[in-house]
C-alpha cells in the first residue's frame, strides 16, 4: 500500500437484498498503471465498478480515492473528483447525436474542453465522421469507442472499464486495447474488467482474479498468464 | 368557407392551448415513464390563481405569479409524492398521481367551497376583440398559436442545446448512464416538472380569458385532451405533442362548425381509442419497446 495508490478499496463487502455478490474485497490501484479485473461470470466484477462509481452502496468497507473515502459519495461527486467508468455492454444515448454524447461526458465540466473533444476523435477518427448521427445508428465497435471516448471527456484521473471487448471482432478488440495502452500513456490510470483474460493480462501492469465475490490471486500481468489455474479456467489452456 | 373561419381560428387557439399542456404530460412521461395524472388539475390551479391574485394585484404582478406559483407547485409534486417512489413499481406511481390528482381537486374545493370562481377580471388586451377576415374574435385567438409556437422553439433550444436539456434527454433514455455522466437525476427531474408546470401555467392563463369561470374540475377535460394530444402525437415526443394539440383542437372546432357540436368530444375520444389500436406509438413516437 504505497503513497502512490490512486485507489484503494478496503474490505469492500456488497450485497442485492440478501445475496451477497462481493465478500470483502480489498485491492489497489496504482497511479499512472493499467490494472485488471478479471473472473468468471457472476464473480462480482460489475457490481465491484459500480459501487465504486456510487450506482451501488456497499454493506461495508472503504473505497479510498486520493486518500478520501467514496462511500456515502453520489455518482455526480465521484465523477468530478475525477473517476468515470465505461459501464458493461456500452450504454451510448441511442437518442443524442455522437456529438451530444461526447458533450455529455463533459456534463460537469466548467472549463473548454474542446482540447479533448479534438483528442478523442483524434483517437477515434470514426466518431468525428459520424458527429452528427444519432449514436443509436453506430455499429458496435463504434459504440463501443463513443462509450470510451465519452468517459475521457470528464478529464478523469481514474477510468474504469466494464468488459470493453465484449462482442467485438478480433481485430476491433485489438483496437479497443491499444487505445487503453494510449490512453494510460496520457497518465491515465486504467482499472479494467474483462473475460478476455487474455488480452487483459497483456496489457495490465497488475491483475487480480476474482471468483464468487472474493479475490483468489493477484500478481502481474505475466505472472498471471504463467498460472496455472488461471490458465485452465480463464485462459482456456488445458492441462 | 366564411362560415366555418371562426371555427378554424378557434381550433387553432384551442390547439395552441392543449398543446401547452400535452408537453407537460411527455416530458414527464418521457423522463420518468409516468403518465401525470395531476396535470390538468395543476392547470386548473394556476387558473384559480390567476382569479384570486388578480383581484387585489395589477397584471404584471398577477401573471409572473401564477407562473412561478405553479411551477413551484409542479416542483412540489414531484417531491413530495413521485420522488419517494423512485424505485416502487411503476402502478405505484400511477396511484400516486391519481392521488395527487384528488387531492388537489378537494384542496381547491375546500378554497372554494366547490363554487365556480368567475373571471371578473380577464387579462387585458388579449381578451380585446380583433377582426379576422370579417370574423371577429377575442385577440387570444391570435396570441396563443404565435405564443405557443414560440414557447416550443424555446423548449426545443432548451432540449437540444442547453447542458440540463441534454441531460434532460439522456436521463429519459437511461438514469444509470447519465449519473455516470455526472447528471444529477432529481435536478433534471425536477427541471422537467417545473418546465412542464410552468407551460400548462400559460396555457391556464390563455384559456380562461375565453372561459367565465374556473371550477375544481376545469382541469379535466382540457388535461384529457392534451393527453389524447400527446398519445395521438406519439407520447414523449414535444413535437408530436404539439401537432397532437393541434390537430385535436382544429378538428374539434371544425365538427362543431359542421353542425355536430354533440360529437366534437366522442371524437377526441374514438381518435384515441383508433390510436392505441393501430399506431400506439402515435404519430412522431419512438420504437414501442421502451414504451410500456
Ligand atoms: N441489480 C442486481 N440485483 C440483484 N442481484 C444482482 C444485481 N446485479 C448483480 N447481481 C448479482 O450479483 C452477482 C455479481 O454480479 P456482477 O454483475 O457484479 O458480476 P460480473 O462479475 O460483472 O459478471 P459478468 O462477467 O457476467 O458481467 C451475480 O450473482 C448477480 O446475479
Ligand atoms: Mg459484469
Amino acid at each position: 500500500m504505497s503513497m502512490e495508490d490512486i485507489l484503494q478499496i478496503r474490505d469492500l463487502y456488497v450485497s442485492y437484498g440478501g445475496i451477497e455478490a462481493v465478500k470483502g474485497i480489498s485491492l489497489h490501484v496504482e497511479r499512472g498503471k493499467i490494472v485488471t479485473l478479471i473472473g468468471s461470470n457472476g464473480a462480482g466484477k460489475s457490481t465491484t465498478l459500480k459501487t465504486v462509481a456510487g450506482l451501488v452502496r456497499p454493506k461495508s468497507g472503504q473505497i479510498l480515492f486520493e486518500g478520501e473515502d467514496l462511500v456515502g459519495r453520489s455518482t455526480d461527486q465521484i465523477v468530478a473528483r475525477g473517476v468515470t467508468l465505461v459501464p458493461e455492454g456500452r450504454r451510448v444515448f441511442p437518442n443524442l447525436t455522437v456529438k451530444e454524447n461526447l458533450r455529455i461526458g463533459a456534463y460537469l465540466r466548467k472549463d473548454d474542453y474542446s482540447r479533448d473533444l479534438a483528442w478523442v476523435y483524434e483517437l477515434f477518427p470514426r466518431l468525428k465522421e459520424r458527429e452528427w448521427q444519432p449514436a443509436g445508428t453506430l455499429s458496435g465497435g463504434e459504440q463501443q469507442m463513443l462509450a470510451v471516448g465519452r468517459a475521457l471527456m470528464a478529464k478523469p484521473k481514474l477510468v474504469m472499464m466494464d468488459e470493453p471487448s465484449l462482442g467485438l471482432a478480433p481485430l476491433i478488440v485489438k483496437g479497443i486495447f491499444s487505445i487503453i495502452r494510449e490512453i494510460n500513456r496520457q497518465g491515465i490510470t486504467v482499472l479494467l474488467i474483462e473475460q478476455n483474460a487474455n488480452m487483459a493480462l497483456k496489457t495490465a501492469d497488475w491483475a487480480y482474479v476474482m471468483q464468487t465475490g472474493s479475490l483468489i490471486l493477484e500478481g502481474t500481468g505475466q505472472e498471471l498468464a504463467d498460472d496455472e489455474t488461471v490458465k485452465s479456467a480463464y485462459l482456456g489452456v488445458k492441462k | 368557407m366564411q362560415k366555418l373561419l371562426p371555427y378554424i381560428l378557434n381550433g387553432i387557439s384551442a390547439g395552441g392551448q392543449y398543446a401547452l399542456i400535452s408537453i407537460g404530460y411527455t416530458l414527464v412521461y418521457g423522463i420518468l415513464r409516468l403518465i401525470n395524472f395531476a396535470h390538468g388539475d395543476v392547470f386548473m390551479v394556476a387558473g384559480l390563481i390567476l382569479v384570486y391574485s388578480s383581484a387585489t394585484l395589477p397584471f404584471y404582478f398577477s401573471i409572473p405569479l401564477v407562473l412561478v406559483c405553479t411551477a413551484v407547485l409542479g416542483f412540489v409534486i414531484e417531491r413530495a409524492a413521485y420522488k419517494p417512489l423512485r424505485s416502487a413499481p411503476r402502478m405505484s406511481l400511477m396511484i400516486s398521481a391519481i392521488g395527487v390528482s384528488y387531492l388537489i381537486q378537494n384542496l381547491a374545493f375546500y378554497l372554494t367551497g366547490g363554487l365556480p370562481q368567475p373571471v371578473t377580471r380577464p387579462i387585458p388586451w388579449v381578451s380585446g376583440m380583433v377582426t379576422v377576415l370579417g370574423a371577429s374574435t377575442k385577440r387570444v385567438t391570435l396570441v396563443t398559436p404565435v405564443l405557443t409556437l414560440a414557447l416550443v422553439l424555446v423548449l426545443l433550444w432548451l432540449t437540444r442545446r442547453t447542458r440540463i436539456g441534454i441531460g434532460m434527454r439522456a436521463a429519459s433514455r437511461d438514469f444509470e448512464t447519465a449519473q455516470l455522466m455526472g447528471v444529477k437525476i432529481n435536478s433534471v427531474i425536477s427541471f422537467t416538472f417545473v418546465v412542464g408546470s410552468f407551460l400548462a401555467a400559460v396555457g391556464s392563463l390563455l384559456y380562461f380569458t375565453n372561459y367565465p369561470n374556473v371550477a375544481i374540475t376545469s382541469g379535466a377535460m382540457p388535461g384529457l385532451k392534451a393527453f389524447v394530444a400527446a398519445v395521438f402525437g406519439g407520447i414523449g415526443s414535444i413535437p408530436g405533442a404539439v401537432v397532437g394539440a393541434f390537430l385535436i383542437g382544429l378538428s374539434e372546432e371544425i365538427i362543431k362548425g359542421l353542425g355536430y357540436s354533440t360529437f366534437s368530444d366522442a371524437f377526441t375520444f374514438a381518435l384515441l381509442i383508433v390510436i392505441l389500436c393501430v399506431k400506439p406509438t402515435g404519430l412522431f413516437g419512438e420504437s414501442a419497446a421502451d414504451k410500456v
